[in-house]
């Protein structure tokens, strides 16, 4: 465990959630630094999405202490734009009137001012979901979180995805909260990662790995076989044999 | 290069390409249909198969649409009958749309209006028209409520599916950027159940029509429905089937409107009619 920050932007003790009677929360203790990136790896069902849904204020608590920032953007694992609105309002959408400006100026960090004038369906998944980050960093959150937001792309465009929303979240400083099941991109991007088993965080650890990562880095492999042990999935000795998703990465 | 046929065996791919039909090709073929009943009519009148007294041919219908508009009959009839519709369409369209949103949108307005309309729903608005005269007595009151209540269930059925199939991921992805409930119906709920709203604004303005002749055949004095009771009393089959022309003629007119609305409220919509 980290030592808890002096300013912390995200305080979670013992929360609990429960599903019937099955608890997926059970006394998770989480801090996050301002500024800081923390990835959240866990298999299907761990509760991943439950625990970024609380901290968004999508979900209810069951028990426990949850503080979160007021500025608080979620970007989804679908795109989830109006499609009866324009890209451009669609990044403004539920904030003043006045403020397309900033929304031009979120479009172009993501490289798509030229689309402002599009209608949704017109974009391509990878498009969309730039879409829905630029309109997550318009609010100038404190908080991102980020709900695998890459899983419904493909693997190139992920790659670019990846390098943009690491790119953006080094200019913008928010503290950042990724949910994901893809261990390279949680090394790749994270400058900590968690590992959510059994309803706790069995490994909560900075990731020391010297940026720009390399998945050839011996200390980026060595990281990467110890969270998908944690995850319970079986490596062998030779990282050869390491499961096809988390070869990704690797170009 | 490509051209030569160097593998044999092999073929080009032909996409099947939807050619760009002009507007005066689609218009005429759309006015197929009724010249064709046009002329079989005509045909049928000049052989003599159908006589005077069953029909009046097309050229003496034209003369008494000549004559109608002459006097001013056919104008007045024309101006009331389309503001009784159109007030009672107004009515009955304001009442569905509010209370589909309130009970497709709201658990507590479900739970507390929606098994009352229903039952209403059933209720034929016809067995209504008697019970209107005694309470509002033979003027316009009753003809425009008829209409009115005539159009409100066909709107309120479609509004309230509509509004209820909107997707929930994206009505919690707007709350999540923090959208007002009154925003969230205007800019999100509403323009994604606008084809309910559009299907249900069609069957309301075909009923609309339906409602103003069952309003105007009982007790008028004008309007349409009026001129077509006293030609059926002096047995003037070419007023008869003027008026029968006029009502059809303002179907195809409401089912133009409802396609242009289409257009243009919908700009979002791609030819595939795929939504991101």
């Amino acid at each position: 465990m980290t030592d808890p920050a002096p300013r912390p932007a995200v305080r979670v003790r013992e929360l609990r959630r429960v599903f019937g009677d099955r608890a997926v929360l059970d006394g998770l203790r989480l801090d996050i630094a301002r500024g800081e990136f923390v990835a959240l790896l866990g298999a299907s069902g761990s509760g991943k999405t439950t625990l970024l849904r609380i901290l968004g204020a999508l979900d209810g608590a069951d028990g426990g202490e949850v503080l979160v920032p007021e500025a608080r953007t979620v970007v989804f694992q679908e795109p989830r734009l109006v499609p009866s609105k324009k890209v451009l309002a669609n990044v403004t959408v539920a904030l003043p009137r006045g403020r397309s400006g900033h929304g031009l100026r979120a479009l172009a960090e993501v490289g798509l001012e030229r689309h402002a004038d599009a209608w949704p369906a017109t974009l391509s998944g990878g498009e969309a979901q730039r879409v829905a980050l630029a309109r997550a960093l318009v609010r100038e959150p404190e908080l991102l979180l980020l709900d695998e937001p890459f899983a419904a792309l493909d693997a190139l465009t992920r790659l670019k995805m990846q390098d943009l929303v690491g790119e953006l979240c080094r200019k913008h400083r928010p503290a950042v909260l990724l949910v994901t099941h893809d261990v390279d991109e949680a090394v790749r991007l994270a400058d900590r990662v968690a590992v959510l088993r059994d309803g706790r965080l069995v490994t909560d650890e900075p990731v020391t790995v010297d940026r720009p990562r390399d998945p050839g880095d011996p200390a980026f492999g060595a990281l990467r076989r110890r969270l998908l042990d944690d995850l319970g999935v079986a490596t062998t000795p030779q990282p050869s044999t390491a499961p096809e998703r988390t070869e990704v990465g690797v170009i | 290069m490509s051209g030569t046929t160097a593998h044999q065996g092999l073929v080009r791919p032909r996409p099947q390409r939807r050619r760009g039909r002009g507007r005066t090709y689609s218009a005429t073929v759309r006015a197929l249909g009724p010249i064709a009943l046009l002329v079989l009519w005509w045909a049928a009148s000049a052989t003599g198969v159908l006589t005077p007294d069953v029909l009046a041919s097309p050229g003496e219908v034209l003369r008494a649409v000549g004559e109608l508009w002459g006097n001013g009959q056919l104008p007045d009839a024309l101006t009331t009958s389309l503001t009784r519709s159109g007030l009672g369409l107004l009515i009955g369209l304001a009442a569905g749309l509010v209370l589909g949103i309130t009970t497709g949108f709201t658990r507590l307005g479900d739970e507390l209006l929606d098994s009352s309309i229903q039952t209403l729903r059933t209720i034929p608005f016809l067995s209504l028209v008697p019970l209107f005269m005694v309470w509002f007595g033979i003027n316009e009151t009753a003809k425009i409520l008829l209409i009115a209540v005539a159009t409100t269930f066909p709107m309120y059925v479609s509004t309230s599916s509509g509004v209820r199939n909107t997707d929930p991921k994206l009505v919690e992805a707007m709350r999540s950027f923090g959208m007002g409930r009154f925003a969230l119906v205007r800019e999100v709920v509403l323009p994604g159940a606008l084809p309910s709203l559009l299907a249900g604004l069609r069957l309301s303005m075909t009923l609309s029509v339906i409602a103003l002749i069952a309003a105007e055949e009982i007790n008028a004095t004008a309007g349409i429905g009026y001129l077509m009771s006293q030609a059926q009393s002096y047995a003037r089959t070419d007023i008869l089937a003027v008026c029968i022309l006029v009502y059809g003629l303002l179907g195809l007119t409401a089912d133009m409107v409802v396609r242009l609305l289409e257009r243009v409220l919908m700009p979002w919509r791609t030819t595939q009619g795929a939504t991101r």
